[in-house]
């Protein structure tokens, strides 16, 4: 079981798929224990309420939506 | 400024001859080039403080909430006109528009717009053609989408929406939930919106390079006056034939308008020019793929086919007026 679930909700775009990577490295470096998912169907991502991708969703909730995010910037709503 | 710093690089620094082709050629590639990219820089940052300060939530609230008799067709048109057009969240902001009970008709109108006026667009229109046309272009792309959802809105179509938007729309309430909106302040927004406005650049600076390459080529070797004849504004047919050739294409608006601002000078008249240049950008064929997965076939379809027509009368329009 892992401590923290991570969504990255995209429909394939290359920000979507950019801030997956991020959200790996961001997670491998700060060596929490979490399991990051990738969620590309657009049924499952619209009952997050998001209109803008790609988001960012940690344990349920929208922490941010239609950016490209930097690592630092992961690392800090990770924390 | 620019064109100094371009006559000196091909000029004295290359060593190459104002009046040979290649020498102009060369000139114009780097003085467009540079200038195109200090005026897509400069709009995007704008545009991204507009929209930091203009949240889609907000307007999407707005437009659900209040009875505007009939201008909800020009807010949402100008929205589209002002929100970055991103192809990841075209489909997304449809399905939250519908899911806010807005009529269909005031999201086509948003839908049309966006892809039809965004920052590369306006920032290539700026500086290849000046503000005039610039102005033109984005007061026609606002007015179409407008016109475009308005007649889609009247078409009665909800009914060839994919059943689970249906289904959605069914159950779309005038949401009180809040949608989490968020506040930052501005100096700590600005960095980001120009590392944003940067990442607008990069992403379409190849396309900026290879488009305004290809002109610069044209510009050189194709006679002046050479489309004038079968592409002038003075052949009924130029228009439709244009925008018909237009639809399937799929091209950034940054690879596009050096060619078309290269075939102006060559004797195609601006109206048919930016009619091609919205049939282009405006519609194609990985849009409509990614319609799929809200509209029916038959419906994207008919989206198409109202856009297409009124691009191509606008385009008449056009050559009747400059």
């Amino acid at each position: 079981m892992y401590n923290m679930e991570i969504k990255v909700l995209g429909t394939g775009c290359a920000n979507c798929k950019a801030l997956f990577t991020t959200v790996q490295q961001a997670v491998g470096q700060l060596g929490i224990d979490a399991e990051v998912i990738k969620v590309e169907d657009l049924m499952k991502i619209m009952e997050y309420n998001v209109m803008s991708l790609p988001a960012l969703v940690v344990d349920g909730k929208v922490v941010s939506k239609g950016k490209k995010l930097s690592v630092e910037q992961v690392k800090a709503l990770l924390q | 400024m620019i064109q100094t710093f371009a006559d000196w690089l091909v000029y004295d620094l290359f060593g190459m001859s104002p009046e040979s082709h290649w020498g102009s050629a060369i000139n114009f590639f780097f003085y467009d080039s540079i200038k195109i990219v200090i005026l897509l820089f400069v709009i995007s940052v704008l545009m991204g403080i507009i929209n930091a300060y203009f949240p889609i939530d907000r307007l999407r609230r707005y437009l659900a909430s209040r009875k505007l008799y009939g201008f909800e067709y020009l807010f949402a048109s100008l929205f589209g006109a002002i929100t970055p057009f991103c192809s990841c969240s075209s489909i997304p902001l449809f399905i939250g528009f519908v899911k806010g009970g807005i009529p269909l008709g005031v999201t086509f109108a948003f839908l049309i717009t966006s892809p039809l006026v965004n920052e590369v667009a306006v920032a290539m229109f700026a500086g290849t053609f000046g503000w005039e046309i610039t102005g033109i272009y984005i007061v026609s792309g606002i007015v179409m989408g407008m016109l475009g959802g308005w007649i889609l809105g009247r078409m009665n179509l909800d009914r060839m929406l994919t059943p689970w938007v249906r289904q959605i729309q069914a159950q779309s309430e005038a949401e009180t939930t809040q949608w989490e909106s968020e506040n930052i302040p501005f100096v700590d927004r600005l960095p980001v919106i120009i590392r944003d406005a940067w990442g607008i650049v990069r992403g379409v600076l190849l396309y900026i390079i290879v488009g305004i390459g290809i002109g610069a080529g044209i510009h050189g070797f194709i006679p002046d006056e050479f489309f004038a004849q079968w592409m002038g504004s003075d052949n009924w047919y130029a228009v439709p034939i244009a925008v018909v050739l237009a639809v399937p294409m799929y091209a950034n608006a940054a690879g596009i308008v050096p060619i078309i601002q290269v075939f102006v000078t060559k004797g195609i008249s601006i109206g048919t020019a930016l009619c091609f240049m919205m049939a282009v950008v405006g519609l194609s064929l990985p849009e409509a793929t990614m319609l799929k997965k809200v509209m029916t076939w038959r419906l994207i379809g008919i989206f198409f086919g109202v856009v297409t027509v009124i691009i191509i009368l606008s385009g008449y329009l056009f050559n009747w007026l400059i």
